[in-house]
């Protein structure tokens, strides 16, 4: 990747960790799964999720937008 | 349970602390790069401990339980989001670059590194003095949240005076001997304690009581709300604020901004950085899972009180209850003692150095660090004795304080453009503006739903960039400090 294109995409799935992070399509659900709210299990994975996106980011993405020489 | 073990258990826990800090002590050298930030050298396991358990307080075990039980587990994406995601992405886009910036240059606060890059002796007090100002009230907090644990736990017979003292003579001992290193090893114990006390803590009482299914049925009787994602308190507007503040907030923390400072490399980064989401929803799921439970059960908890100690009373031994309340205590030791260490540097190097004493020589500035310690320890010690506002209402009023410090902060950071008097106007216009909305009526709390925080941050954004837009760079500010020269490795 260029690092234009890795700059906006860096930032675009940053937002998007941070923008689902919270499932607003379960907004007023109560429904269960193994006694805890679907919209926790949710959130457990996503930051399960987010985990292995910053690990992937460290492989490829680190140094970008701070000016460092590599 | 005899008064005897719960007080062995938390003394034994207390000395443990100690012990270690005089460990530290004895590899630790009279240099303040050494004192304040262990002259760099963190590796990855203490590194990512000492910065989870300095962000997370006695707020974890008590407010936030709290806030779970009166208005549901929701609680948990506001911190979630917040600390998982939201400041994970602020700790490579702030912290990454202010370590290779600071590394690059041998700062120790950030009012030092701002200070340097504008030439402005007034920019770095400024932002020490502001610094200084919301974090008293936040150690106060702490001591409040130790003196109140404690005293719940004995049953009064360790009054609460007596319990927040004893805590802040242990800390101040064992932060004035050890510094930064002292400091970060008792975290990494104090961080793997709190967590290992929570989960035991959570499976107690799913054992106890037969399985989440029937905690759940509980809330579906209780409080069938608190099944529903979002509700009542839990507005978007809400969440979104309080994460979105809270998350900006933590990075000004001094604590946790000094903590930028002192990886050892970036490989210790990177690993820090990816383990962090999940280090943090291991401790928020269980500890708001238990306030939330408490009210399915119909744990009665009285206008102030502390719902997790009630709830371990009735469902855990009492030795248990001691040991999950000495886990509460190292989360606001291991939070407060780094608190007491940066405000010392933030005291000593960019308030007394730049303005009483230029030429201080370097074993005079140790010796006003380790003093500076003590005084802000034993102050704020004083004023948690009258116990001023509500635990949250302190809590979240700084975080959105330093809050207001963060965008001015990375603006600066990553646009050459910005100007002194661009950071200035930034820098003190939201603080006023937030100010104003806090303490007086002449702006509102909250627009819309929104908090002020985030209005106060967008006021600090458009003058930082406004006026540096519109104002030229002064003879003395150097451009190239965050933007030439620098390494990662």
């Amino acid at each position: 990747m260029s690092t234009a294109i890795a700059s906006v995409f860096w930032a675009g799935t940053f937002l998007v960790l941070s923008a689902l992070a919270v499932p607003w399509f379960l907004w007023g659900v109560a429904v269960t799964w193994f006694g805890l709210p679907v919209w926790l299990w949710w959130h457990v994975g996503w930051l399960v999720l987010t985990t292995a996106v910053f690990f992937v980011f460290t492989r490829t993405g680190w140094g970008i937008w701070s000016g460092v020489e590599a | 349970m005899s008064l005897a073990v719960q007080l062995g258990i938390v003394v034994g826990y207390l000395v443990l602390a100690l012990g270690i800090g005089v460990v530290a002590y004895r590899v630790t050298t009279r240099s303040a790069e050494d004192y304040y930030l262990a002259s760099r050298t963190l590796g990855t396991v203490v590194l990512l401990f000492t910065t989870f358990a300095t962000l997370l307080s006695a707020f974890t075990f008590f407010g936030g339980p709290n806030i779970s039980y009166r208005a549901g587990p929701e609680w948990i994406l506001v911190m979630g989001l917040m600390d998982g995601v939201l400041f994970g992405i602020l700790w490579y886009v702030i912290g990454f670059k202010q370590w290779v910036v600071g590394r690059a240059h041998d700062y120790v606060t950030l009012g030092e590194m701002l200070g340097d890059r504008f030439g402005s002796r007034g920019l770095r007090g400024l932002v020490a003095g502001i610094s200084l100002f919301w974090l008293f009230p936040y150690v106060m907090l702490q001591q409040m949240g130790a003196g109140t644990a404690l005293a719940g736990l004995t049953e009064g017979a360790l009054p609460y005076w007596a319990g927040a003292g004893l805590v802040t003579l242990f800390m101040i001992v064992y932060v004035i001997l050890a510094g930064m290193r002292g400091v970060a090893w008792t975290d990494t114990l104090q961080g793997l304690f709190m967590l290992g006390m929570i989960w035991a803590a959570m499976l107690w009482v799913l054992a106890t009581v037969g399985g989440p299914e029937v905690l759940s049925e509980g809330l579906g009787t209780n409080a069938p709300e608190f099944l529903a994602l979002g509700g009542g308190l839990y507005t978007p507007q809400f969440i979104i604020s309080q994460a979105v503040g809270i998350a900006f907030g933590v990075t000004m923390f001094p604590q946790v901004n000094q903590r930028f400072f002192v990886g050892k490399s970036a490989t210790v980064l990177k690993r820090s950085f990816t383990l962090w989401p999940v280090l943090v929803i291991l401790l928020f799921v269980p500890a708001f899972l238990l306030g939330a439970w408490a009210k399915g059960l119909g744990v009665e908890v009285g206008e102030s009180g502390n719902v997790l100690p009630v709830l371990l009373t009735q469902y855990a031994p009492g030795w248990f209850a001691a040991l999950v309340i000495a886990g509460a205590l190292a989360a606001m030791m291991s939070s407060s003692d780094s608190m007491l260490l940066s405000g010392s540097s933030y005291f000593t190097r960019d308030l007394y150095r730049p303005f009483v004493d230029p030429q201080v020589s370097d074993r005079r500035e140790d010796w006003l660090g380790r003093v500076g310690v003590a005084v802000f320890a034993v102050a704020a010690f004083v004023a948690s004795l009258f116990q001023p506002g509500t635990l949250i209402d302190i809590g979240s009023t700084a975080f959105g304080g330093f809050a207001q410090l963060a965008l001015p902060v990375m603006v600066a950071l990553y646009w050459r453009r910005t100007t002194r008097t661009g950071m200035l106007a930034g820098v003190g216009g939201s603080q006023a503006a937030y100010l104003a909305s806090v303490f007086t009526s002449l702006l509102p709390s909250t627009i819309g739903g929104w908090d002020f925080t985030l209005v106060g941050m967008l006021i600090g954004l458009v003058l930082t960039v406004g006026v540096s837009w519109a104002t030229h760079a002064a003879p003395d500010e150097d451009r190239t400090v965050y933007f030439e020269g620098l390494e990662a490795d």
